[in-house]
């Protein structure tokens, strides 16, 4: 399918703007997951300035697409989305982390509008989502339920459990995204604990699997459209990605999984990804 | 209907709220014939989901239901649902204040024939830890039947507790169960006996065995959270000294609770309860609390022993 130039420009230059906001709510000085957030952020773009069903004015409307962040710790990344997309003022991502904020270091339901549920304990989005799935069936709403998994947070039993249960299932209005970026924490996925292969796991899961680059918003649309077409199957999408995408000096560095920005690299930064 | 079993009390009751309202959907890891799950399948399929062997993935999902509007009763044992799922109760249905009821099935001693892999001597201190959490302990089949409908009526996550065993009724048919409401099933003015679950009666039987001795008030506490604290205080507070009895070590459980409640009331207190130690394989449930001490008989003894 072809899609518009001028929409995968515009979703690349929103993709840029979340990298932005990103930077900005970590600040200079504080610890923040700018690498999880740079290798996810084209798909997080995509999905709500594009595909999802959603409306900042009304954050529970029953029909809506839901998004969980299943590797919450990214959290920053889907803040900058909501503030973006209308959600709460763009102001309030300065405030990340502060006590009392809207803004909490992992998604929080209860605080932040938008968000659709807790993660942060990884390897349980998953599950919630598939709940989401079975429940929007079961009340015969024709949205999507889209989760984004680690490749490192993959080694989480649940999320296998959830694999299973969706096949079972027949959760063809769930779409997992793992956003592999070859980094966890303590280094490479495969070195330190290897998930790897993918999609001969999830195949043999039972999951409808479409492998993509996460960085091309062209791959990334086509295979978000192709999910829809999957009957009584779930979709998989494995997006091969950089992690710290977008700012030179943090792609692919695993100390940026959890990193400090100084007022140096904290401009360095910025103006790296101007629009 | 007069149910001498919690779990055919619990199970029945779900059916009859399924009627009713058709967002309550019901979880079971392939433990539903044992949870009573399976009348709800068998009346409502559709909306019985069989999870398999995969306790933290129910759960979750069930967080999930809850977020599209659903009521969703997650059933395993009480073993399970206190530990395996711990995470996912505290992360995504606590924090979030969702709307999922945690059932834990076979709970405290009642499931005797298994051991101490299936028997919770810890379930209530755990879930009772939590923040947001209402844990509620019914002490007969009676109770069972109306609490069960009490927190399908309240938003929010519950915990509870399911005796697997039959035995009598010491509370009233159809009396409404009000969450954080301890009930006085009798009254007395020397010491008083807090009790919850399956020892309410054995409580009962104490307070009848020294009727003639000491004047003990019974006080059924089927809510261990929220305790109502003022509630508790007023109770004791013609009583000279508090026993407290429970299927659950005596860490962290119904005893816990009632000495936190009346830290400031210096009276005596003493517990009946699980020592400390896991449980183990008996072959009936009455030799399995008399092996561990929550018997009538202990209760006398802890009452004679502080007046």
């Amino acid at each position: 399918m072809a899609y518009p130039k001028e929409l995968l420009d515009s979703i690349k230059a929103k993709a840029q703007t979340l990298r932005r906001d990103v930077v900005i709510s970590m600040g200079v000085g504080h610890a923040g997951h700018l690498g999880g957030s740079g290798s996810s952020a084209d798909i997080v773009a995509a999905l709500y300035f594009h595909k999802m069903n959603h409306d900042p004015k009304n954050p529970k409307k029953p029909d809506r697409d839901r998004f969980l962040l299943s590797k919450g710790h990214a959290a920053i990344l889907q803040y900058s989305a909501l503030a973006e997309a209308g959600y709460f003022p763009v102001e309030e991502l300065k405030h990340t982390k502060e006590i009392g904020a809207m803004l909490q270091g992992h998604p929080d339901v209860r605080k932040t509008p938008g968000i659709e549920a807790g993660t942060g304990s990884l390897g349980q989005g998953l599950s919630i989502g598939l709940g989401m799935a079975l429940g929007l069936k079961a009340d015969k709403i024709p949205a999507n339920v889209y989760v984004i998994c680690g490749d490192g947070e993959i080694a989480e039993g649940q999320i296998w459990e959830a694999a299973m249960a969706a096949k079972v299932f027949k959760a063809d209005n769930l779409v997992a995204i793992v956003d592999q970026n070859t980094l966890q924490a303590q280094g490479k996925v495969c070195d330190r604990f290897d998930t790897n292969p993918l999609p001969e796991k999830w195949k043999a899961f039972g999951w409808n699997v479409i492998e993509i680059d996460g960085h091309n918003i062209e791959e990334i649309l086509t295979a978000l459209d192709a999910a829809d077409e999957v009957k009584g199957q779930p979709t998989v999408i494995i997006a091969h990605t950089i992690k710290g995408k977008g700012v030179s000096f943090a792609e692919g560095v695993v100390g940026f999984h959890n990193g400090t920005l100084t007022e140096e690299t904290y401009q360095k930064a910025l103006d790296e990804l101007k629009a | 209907m007069g149910y001498v079993n919690q779990r055919t009390a619990f199970g029945e009751t779900l059916v009859a709220l399924g009627e009713k309202n058709n967002n309550i959907f019901v979880l079971d890891a392939d433990l539903g014939g044992s949870t009573m799950g399976k009348l709800f399948e068998l009346k409502y399929p559709e909306r019985h989901l069989e999870m398999g062997i995969a306790e933290a993935n129910m759960t979750s999902v069930a967080a999930g239901l809850a977020q599209t509007g659903k009521i969703p009763f997650v059933n395993t044992f009480a073993v399970f649902a206190a530990g395996r799922a711990y995470d996912q109760i505290r992360q995504t249905i606590a924090i979030g204040k969702l709307n999922v009821k945690v059932v834990g099935s076979s709970a405290g001693l009642s499931d005797f024939g298994d051991g101490a892999t299936h028997q919770s001597v810890e379930d209530m201190a755990i879930m009772r830890a939590i923040p947001n959490m209402v844990v509620i302990n019914p002490a007969d089949a009676n109770e069972m039947v109306e609490a069960t409908k009490a927190i399908a009526d309240y938003c929010g996550p519950v915990y509870l507790r399911v005796n697997r065993n039959d035995y009598d009724n010491v509370t009233p048919e159809g009396k409404p169960f009000k969450i954080g409401e301890p009930s006085v099933l009798k009254e007395g003015k020397d010491v008083v006996v807090f009790a919850t679950g399956y020892p309410v009666s054995l409580a009962l039987a104490a307070a009848e065995a020294l009727k003639d001795e000491v004047s003990v008030k019974v006080v059924n506490v089927s809510t261990i959270k929220p305790l109502n604290d003022e509630k508790i205080i007023e109770l004791a507070a013609d009583c000279e000294a508090v026993v407290t009895a429970e299927e659950h070590n005596i860490v962290g459980g119904l005893g816990s609770a009632i000495a936190e409640a009346l830290r400031k009331s210096r009276k005596p207190i003493e517990f009946v309860g699980v020592e400390d130690t896991f449980g183990c394989s008996a072959h009936n449930y009455t030799e399995l609390l008399e092996h561990f001490g929550i018997t009538k008989d202990h209760i006398v003894k802890a009452i004679l022993s502080v007046k």
